[in-house]
């Protein structure tokens, strides 16, 4: 299967710009992300992480500039049939109305491409590899916010995309299962060679797998390379966001 | 209300685009139909029920004074099957299946499951409208072919019943079938499946448009409601209008 399976893509962005109401939230974003890197979006609250990933799945349409993905335009018709994409909300986005089982399975039923029995049986493999064995029957609403992220990525993996976008996928979760999401991305960019574009704050996962990272800030990027170059870069700005800690430092608290 | 018949018009127009896709979403039209049955048969009985017997308390007691029983069979029939029957089963549809397709909709707008299909080439016309719409227009038209033998019942019980109209169920069953036509039914059938389809289009028009938070859906359901409510009336006037070259 997975000689066949499908590669991944890539994606560029030219001179992104979004502003709300008149407030910019993405100042000209530039940058490409080759086919099979994981590619991770760091920075902090409200610095347009999740407006950005918005674009880049065509929920929202740029104010200037190009999403191209093999080069064509994102939002052209046909894009969405040719290529599969799947994006983890940050929120899960589950559909309240349907139990676990069929969320995850919803692509594939509703797209017609497996029979039923074929397709409770991937729904139960992707289930247990998030460590949700059995939860098939549970409602959306019986969930802890974690069990909902997995579920939510269990559903965005039975799409077996080739370009997928994770908005904070171990955000709600602890440090074990977050360890185990992460292998998860790494396991499927191997196998598949997927595009993965995480949005995330957590320091760990990012240089845990990242091929390259963006650092976003106010709707501009700040720094973008690789892990190394990344740590490296002398910006203040950069260097306090990858430094900051929880440990009590009385020297640097007084002006 | 008036700045959203175009937007109505157009989600319409998608969901006629839709048709071919109903035999992939059967199941859920059934079970939508279900819902609606679920959420209306006994209320719409009772109404029924009532609008009936107080036709035939309004203009039996004056009829038979001036001796013209043999008709008051005729008068509760027609305006039932014409008039009463039709309008008052959309109002309460809007009520109680309009609002929940705007309530429904709307939450999933709300907390991002309609981007979440969007995400996965889900069409939520194909997935939310049409089902919705398919099953309104089926539904509703039934519920007032039942609402409109249960308003014959309920005027005959009255005729029977009260003693200044006293008209015998013979009697009354008689003048309802000497005067009612099968047109008479199939003109309010008409006018239902239009209210039908004004209720499911604008409910789930509204529950699309919804924004904002939980304040958003309680909006967008009051606008479902109020709007179809008053687009059924208007429109049952210009149907009267129309439909009574039907009569000749
Ligand atoms: N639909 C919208 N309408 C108006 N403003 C918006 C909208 N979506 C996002 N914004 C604004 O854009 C900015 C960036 O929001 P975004 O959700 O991308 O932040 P983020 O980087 O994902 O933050 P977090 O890490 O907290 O999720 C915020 O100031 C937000 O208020
Ligand atoms: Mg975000």
């Amino acid at each position: 299967m997975s000689d066949e399976a499908p590669q991944g893509v890539r994606l560029e962005v030219r001179r992104l710009t979004k502003s709300y109401n008149g407030q910019p939230v993405l100042h000209g974003l530039d940058f490409a992300v080759e086919r099979g890197e994981v590619f991770v979006i760091m920075g902090p609250s409200g610095s347009g992480k999740t407006v950005l990933l918005k674009h880049l799945i065509g929920l929202e349409t740029p104010d200037e500039g190009d999403i191209l993905i093999e080069g064509e335009p994102a939002g052209s018709p046909g894009v969405m049939e040719r290529y599969r994409m799947a994006m983890v909300f940050q929120s899960g986005a589950l559909l309240n109305s349907l139990n676990v089982g069929e969320n995850v399975g919803l692509y594939l039923t509703e797209h017609r491409l497996k029979p039923p029995a074929e397709i409770a049986r991937v729904v139960a493999e992707k289930l247990e590899l998030l460590g949700l064995k059995g939860t098939e029957e549970k409602l959306p609403g019986e969930l802890s916010g974690g069990m909902k992220k997995r579920v939510a990525i269990a559903r965005a993996l039975v799409i077996e995309p080739q370009l997928i976008f994770y908005d904070e996928p171990t955000s709600e979760l602890d440090p074990l299962i977050a360890v185990t999401i992460g292998q998860e991305i790494l396991r499927l960019n191997h196998r598949m060679r997927v595009t993965s574009i995480v949005v995330t704050h957590d320091r760990d996962l990012a240089f845990g797998i990242a091929n390259r990272i963006a650092l976003l800030h106010e709707g501009r990027i700040l720094a973008i390379g690789t892990p190394d170059a990344v740590q490296a870069d002398p910006n203040p700005l950069v260097q306090q966001f990858l430094k900051a800690d929880f440990r009590f430092n009385p020297e640097t608290s007084t002006p | 209300m008036f700045q959203n018949i175009g937007e109505i018009a157009l989600l319409f127009g998608r969901t006629l685009k839709a048709l071919p896709q109903t035999r992939r979403q059967f199941r859920k039209v059934l079970e939508q139909l279900f819902e609606i049955g679920n959420a209306s048969l006994l209320m719409a009985c009772v109404l029924s029920l009532f609008i009936g017997g107080v036709l035939a308390l309004q203009t039996g007691p004056v009829m038979s004074e001036r001796g013209l029983q043999s008709f008051i069979g005729q008068i509760v029939g027609l305006s039932l099957c014409r008039e009463l029957a039709p309008v008052m089963m959309a109002v309460l549809i809007a009520g109680r299946v309009g609002s929940a397709m705007a309530a429904e909709i709307g939450s999933m707008k709300v907390y991002q499951e309609l981007d979440a299909l969007q995400t996965m080439n889900i069409n939520p016309i194909h997935y939310l409208v049409l089902p919705r719409m398919l099953a309104i227009s089926l539904g509703l038209p039934l519920l007032v072919i039942f609402a409109i033998l249960v308003g014959w019942v309920g005027g005959a019980l009255v005729c029977v019943f009260n003693a200044q109209i006293a008209v015998s169920f013979d009697g009354y069953m008689k003048s309802l079938g000497n005067g009612i036509d099968v047109l008479d039914v199939v003109n309010g059938l008409i006018k239902s499946f239009a209210f039908a389809v004004v209720i499911g289009t604008v409910s789930c028009h509204q529950g699309l448009a919804t924004i904002g938070g939980p304040r958003g859906i309680g909006r967008s359901v009051t606008k479902a409601v109020v709007n179809s409510i008053v687009l059924i009336l208007l429109l049952d006037y210009v149907l009267t209008r129309l439909l009574m070259h039907l009569d000749k």
